[in-house]
Formats: C-alpha cells, structure tokens, sequence
C-alpha cells in the first residue's frame, strides 16, 4: 500500500476519536429515575414495555384516536383505556417536570407534543408559550 | 397542616365514595371547567350515523343566540379570541349577502335581509378542502364529518384556499396567550395550523351533542342525514331550506332554513 505510514495511523486516529465517546462512557451506568404516580400500581403496559416504546404507542394512540375515531385502548390485561395524552397519561403522572422531563432532558430530546396538548385535565390556564429552542426548534 | 387537611379529605371521600384516589385531585384545586374526564365507558356510548348533518332555524338565530353558541363552541374547543384580520373562527355570524352571495337576493324582506345566520364548517359531502390537502392533514370519516388531524398539518394553507366558505382560519401566531376561557380536557393548537369546526367529533365520540347544538335550545337540528326518521330530515321534510354557494360543487351538509 502506498502511504501505509501516514493512512494506518490516520485510520486508527479516526477510529479512536469516533469511539471516544463510547469509551467514554463505559462502565458509566445510564440511570434516569422518573418520579412515578403514588397512587397508582398499574400503567396501561407494563413498565419496561413503556420505556421502550411510549412514543411508539402514542403515535398509535393518535392516528387511532383522530383518524380512525377508535378511541378505547385494550391491554393485554382486558383493561380499557382511554387514548389521550392529557386526560389519561397526565392524570396519572400529573408533574411533567418530573416525569416525562427527566428523561427527555437527560437524553436531550425535546418532542413538541406539549405545543398544543395540556399538562393535565385540570390545568387552570394554557401553558404559556415556550422559546423555540424548548419546543423542539421549529 | 394543610396538606393534612387536604389528605384528610382525600381519605373521607375515598372511603364514603369507594373509588381510587387517583380521580380525587379535583379535591384540592377545583378545575377551572366543570366537565369531567371521560371515561372509556362514555367513548362506549359514542353517537354512531352514516352521515351527519344539520339544519338551521335561522328566524330562531338572534344575534344573542348566534353569540351564545360561538361562545360554546370557542370555549369546548380553546379558539383563541383575537380581533381584526388574524381571527380565529369555528362558529360565526353574516349577513343574507355575505352568507348566500350566489342568491342574488335583490329587494330581500327587511327582515331577512337584516338577520344573521350562523356560519360554520359546512361538512360537505365532496369537500374542496380535502382535495387540495397535500399531507392529508385534512380528510373526511366515513360518516361525512371533514377532520383535521392537526399533528399532520404543515401549514401550507391549501385547505383555506380550496374551501369556498372561509371555514378555516390560520394561527398566524401561538394562540395560547389568547384563550379567554380555556377547557383543559381539550388540545389547544400552535402556530401555523389551520383550524376549523370539527362537528364536536370529540363530543359525539362521548354520545353528546355537539355543543353548540346544546346552547342553541332547538334552534340548530343535528342528525343523520340518511336515516329518514331523524329530527333533522323531519326539519328538513317539513320546512323550505337552502344551502351555502351550491354551485360550489361541494354539497354542504349544513342546510339553512329560512
Ligand atoms: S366548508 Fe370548507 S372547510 Fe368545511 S368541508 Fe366544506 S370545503 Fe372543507
Ligand atoms: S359543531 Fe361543534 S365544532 Fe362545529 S361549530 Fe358547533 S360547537 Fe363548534
């Protein structure tokens, strides 16, 4: 190979500053503890299902709800819900802060649901309009 | 010692009414809506038609009747309340020429020339609306109701153009701090989406009545259009109504009756 000793070091630079990251953070444990609704055991799916895959749901919740008018969630434990971001996840998990900010802020992701849903069922008044930046940059 | 107390009455009720605490919140703060949180029970409920409709005893319509029901509407559904070219309307009031242009109505009787007749979302049977949506924002259910799903409008304002009624209306700016009176049950929207009326879709999901229906006390009729035996074709059977700029070709659900 013609210029093996600058392009190998040159790879092996690369590689390096790509893994740094991930070198990193190893052995760093990812820990984010939202705070959970006290009155309340059950979620409609269970917990781990919920992490995973929230944003997945309520983007299923929202196509099903407005455009297909089917409004009734049905978990695997015969449970009926009612799809709605505010009347059903905010009534349980009534401080936004500590729950869905906590992850969200900590992974560094802004979603902009919160541009017209409200915060609970019984919010006094609109949540005031946030900067740009907060609400997801657009 | 006052969380005691709030704690306190908290458990009172639990135990004399037998249900979860987690619905008791409204102990504490009252809501500043009355309306409860629907239930999945309530969405069991929900009205089912092939085709909705509504007739408009306009003579019925005053002006304070026109207002009342905007006011229903505007409330239930957090339209924000901004005046001059930037309005946001659901539900409004126009006049004989404004309301019906392509009637030609010369030498109309004073008295219908001087009433004013409710305007909304016509509903209509082949929507222009529709049509013209790029992103399919905007679409039409099964029973004819035209929806928006506001979380896929861009904003382009197609929908505005192509509706030949003006029953749309543009957040040209973020609409929150202009909500006068806010229902927390029900999304506000942002900047940059169209709205309009949704034929209260949320509330017949609930088996309710659209709520301006509900303020109008008899003077809007609302029903299927295709079942012969309901309130609203027996209106329609018994009274002389005409619709909005027929030669639209859109064929409004909303009949007038004059
Ligand atoms: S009145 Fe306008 S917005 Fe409503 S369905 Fe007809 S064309 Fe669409
Ligand atoms: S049907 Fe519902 S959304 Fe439409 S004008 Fe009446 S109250 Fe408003």
């Amino acid at each position: 190979m013609y210029n093996a000793k600058y392009i190998i070091p040159g790879i092996i630079f690369f590689l390096a500053l790509a893994f740094a990251p991930v070198v990193y953070n190893m052995g760093h444990k990812f820990e984010v503890t939202p705070e959970l609704p006290k009155d309340q055991k059950d979620c409609v799916l269970p917990t781990q299902e919920m992490r995973d895959k929230h944003m997945q749901l309520l983007n299923e919740w929202r196509n099903e709800a407005v455009r297909d008018g089917n409004r009734i969630f049905v978990n695997a434990k015969g449970q009926k819900y009612v799809k709605s971001l505010t009347n059903t996840c905010m009534s349980c998990h009534t401080d936004k802060a500590k729950f869905c900010d906590r992850c969200h802020d900590t992974v560094g992701v802004a979603p902009y649901c919160w541009d017209c849903h409200n915060l609970t069922p019984d919010q006094k008044s609109p949540i005031p309009p946030v900067a740009q930046a907060a609400s997801g940059g657009h | 010692m006052k969380s005691n107390r709030r704690e306190f009455l908290k458990l009172a009720a639990v135990s004399a009414m037998g249900i979860g605490a987690a619905r008791l919140g409204f102990l504490g703060d009252a809501p500043a809506f009355a309306e409860s949180v629907p239930t999945a029970a309530n969405f069991e409920e929900g009205l089912k038609a092939k085709h909705w409709g509504m007739a408009i005893f306009t003579a019925k319509m005053t002006p304070e009747m026109n207002a009342k029901c905007r006011k229903a509407c505007h409330t239930e559904h957090n339209v924000p309340d901004i005046a001059g070219p930037k309005e946001i309307k659901w539900f409004w009031g126009a006049n004989f020429e404004e309301s019906f242009p392509t009637e030609h109505g010369h030498y109309l009787s004073e008295e219908i020339e001087h009433r004013q007749f409710p305007l909304l979302c016509n509903q209509c049977e082949t929507p222009m609306c529709v049509k013209v949506c790029p992103t399919q924002a905007t679409f039409q259910r099964p029973d004819g109701i035209v929806m928006m799903d506001f979380h896929r409008c861009i904003g382009c304002r197609y929908c505005m153009a192509g509706c030949p009624y003006g029953a749309r209306s543009f957040n040209f700016q973020d609409p929150r701090p202009f909500i006068k009176s806010f229902n927390p049950l029900f999304p506000t929207r942002m900047r940059g989406v169209v709205e309009k009326c949704n034929f209260c879709a949320e509330r017949l999901a609930i088996g309710k009545l659209p709520v301006c229906v509900e303020a109008a006390e008899g003077a809007l009729v609302f029903g299927d259009l295709s079942d012969e035996q309901s309130d609203i074709r027996k209106a329609l059977r018994e009274h002389f109504a005409i619709r909005r700029k027929p030669d639209a070709g859109t064929s409004p659900s909303v009949y007038y009756i004059l």
